[in-house]
This record gives structure tokens, C-alpha cells and sequence, in this order.
């Protein structure tokens, strides 16, 4: 006696590492972005705008479709033993989404010279990334359920 | 320099909150309904007992396919932005499987908004344990371990396997 209430499309399941990975590469490239920031905003305005590109291409075709997902396909997941499970790519999708804006922000704030406010929205992103990276904890995913309450009226 | 003292900060935030999510994750804690600490199934106060019986009433309600088990029932809210739901279905289906008694019931959070909202449900999954007459017994936010789950049923059940 389960599912009385869900009902989900079966969806293929993708390798838990791979987001994680994805994750690990975007948290060294914000760090790097947060480091550069003060001696060259521009420089940071860059590789955060680079990581907007690819958190579009996340968000909008799945998370195993960015560079670093299809790198983690073709070159590490070879070489790992099998996962023990697969996962919905439907959270990491999701929280790729939430990242773009983050990164978007991030990107206007280096470009236009409101470098505080870009530091602020990368010190965000260093905390999702990380979370997920070292935690495999989606930050975004959490966040979805307490928007909804906040924003939705009716159920 | 700002950015520096930036970046410190959301490695450490991150540190800590990780940290304390991964110990506090999936801990059944008892209700906050229950004023009593100790579960009393057959309180005799009449407004306990109807604060009690509004739980399994607000979830008979909104999910009415829904059945409770003799001994209890997972109550489990889902979402589909949510990786740890799906390893906690397969858990609390085959404790439910092995388990005389014991039913699981997966409620989608987005669908059912105003239970989310009545019974303060605020992440995805947060697992209800009902005893066989629907007073909630305890919760856990965050997916547990088959031993939580175990360790939270009324001590009436057996694994049968």
C-alpha cells in the first residue's frame, strides 16, 4: 500500500556522483571568481558568466548535458566501479536552475562595478556548491518546498 | 579583500550547516503536538485525543485512498525536487513489506499544500510515524536509516524476516 498520492513519470535514473562532480567544479570555479574579485572584478565577471552558460545548459536540458557532465561521462564515470543507485535528475536539474540566477546576479554585479554585490551572490553560490559537493545536499531542492508554503495560496 | 573575507565565511556556514544536517537528518524526535511527552494512545483528555485524531483526519481527507495499518503507518511527504525521497521510499516500502501491520503512505507535498501547511511540514522527505489508531508518534525530517526507522516503530512490531 504505497504511491496512494504520487504519481511520477518513470524517468532514467542518472549517476548521484555526476551532479556531485558538477558541483565540485562549479564550488573551484565561484572560490577562484571570489578570489580574483577584488584585484579584477572583470576577470571574475567572466568565469562567473562562463559558469552562467553552463548552469543555462543544466537547467535546461539536465544536469548530465554540461560540460562537466558530459566530461564525467565520457572520462570518469569509466572509470569508477558502477553506482549502488541511480538518481532522479530531476532535483539536480532543478537546482541548476536556482544556480543560474545566482549566477547571473554574481556576473552583473562584476560587470557593472557593483563588486560587493557579485561577491555576495558567489558567497551564495560557495555554500550551495559546497553543501552539494562535500554533502550531496541540494540546497535549491530544500528551498522548493518553503517557497511553495510562502508563495502559493490554495493547495 | 571583501571577497576573501566573503569566501571564508560561506565555506564556514556551509561547514557548519552540513555538519549539523548530517547529525540531525532523519532523527525521529517526538511530535511537537504531543503537549505529554510520553505517547499516551488512549489519553483521556478529550481535547488531546481530538488534536490527535485530526492528524489521520486532515491525511484521510486529503489523500482518501489512504489506509492505516494496525500497528502504524508511515506517513511519508515527497516532492519532485527531491533526490533523498526516492532512497526513502524503497526504505520505509520494505520496512512496510516485512513489518506485520505496518502501512507507508507517500503523500505529495506539492498537491496537498494545505496538509503541508496543517501538519507544518517543511521539508521534503519528512516521515510521520502514526500508531494504529493515527495519533502521530514522531516525525523525521531528512531520509532515515533503516535502524531510525526500526528504532521509532511502537514497540509492539517484529521484523518478520
Amino acid at each position: 500500500m504505497t504511491d496512494t498520492a504520487v504519481n511520477r513519470p518513470a524517468v532514467t535514473g542518472i549517476d548521484p556522483r555526476g551532479p556531485r562532480f558538477t558541483a565540485s567544479v562549479t564550488l573551484a570555479i565561484f572560490v577562484l571568481a571570489l578570489l580574483l574579485s577584488g584585484p579584477s572584478p572583470e576577470a571574475a565577471a567572466v568565469l562567473t558568466g562562463v559558469q552562467a552558460l553552463f548552469f543555462a545548459v543544466g537547467a535546461g536540458l539536465g544536469v548530465q548535458w554540461t560540460p562537466t557532465g558530459l566530461l564525467f561521462r565520457s572520462v570518469i564515470r569509466p572509470r569508477l566501479t558502477p553506482p549502488a543507485d541511480l538518481e532522479d535528475p530531476t532535483p539536480p536539474r532543478f537546482a541548476q536552475a536556482v544556480g543560474l540566477v545566482f549566477a547571473v546576479v554574481a556576473t552583473i554585479g562584476f560587470a557593472t562595478g557593483a563588486v560587493v554585490l557579485g561577491q555576495v551572490f558567489a558567497g551564495f553560490a560557495v555554500v550551495a556548491a559546497f553543501l552539494n559537493a562535500v554533502f550531496a545536499f541540494c540546497l535549491g531542492c530544500e528551498m522548493y518546498l518553503l517557497g511553495l508554503r510562502l508563495t502559493r495560496r490554495t493547495a | 579583500m571583501t571577497g576573501l573575507v566573503i569566501l571564508g565565511v560561506a565555506l564556514v556556514a556551509a561547514l557548519a550547516f552540513g555538519l549539523y544536517r548530517q547529525r540531525v537528518d532523519g532523527r525521529f524526535s517526538p511530535t511537537m503536538r504531543e503537549v505529554d511527552l510520553a505517547p499516551t494512545p488512549t489519553a483521556e483528555d478529550p481535547a488531546d485525543r481530538a488534536a490527535d485524531l485530526a492528524v489521520w483526519d486532515a491525511i484521510a481527507s486529503a489523500v482518501p485512498g489512504a489506509a492505516l495499518g494496525e500497528r502504524a503507518t508511515f506517513v511519508q511527504f515527497s516532492s519532485a525536487f527531491c533526490a533523498p525521497c526516492r532512497t526513502t521510499r524503497v526504505l520505509l516500502d520494505d520496512v512496510a513489506t516485512r513489518t506485520d501491520g505496518v502501512a507507508h503512505v507517500e503523500i505529495d507535498a506539492e498537491e496537498h499544500l494545505s496538509l503541508v501547511r496543517e501538519l507544518d511540514i517543511r521539508r521534503t522527505p519528512t516521515t510521520l510515524i502514526l500508531d494504529g489508531i493515527g495519533n502521530e508518534l514522531t516525525r523525521a525530517a531528512g531520509a532515515p536509516r533503516r535502524e531510525q526507522v526500526l528504532a521509532a516503530l511502537p514497540s509492539s512490531s517484529q521484523e518478520t524476516t
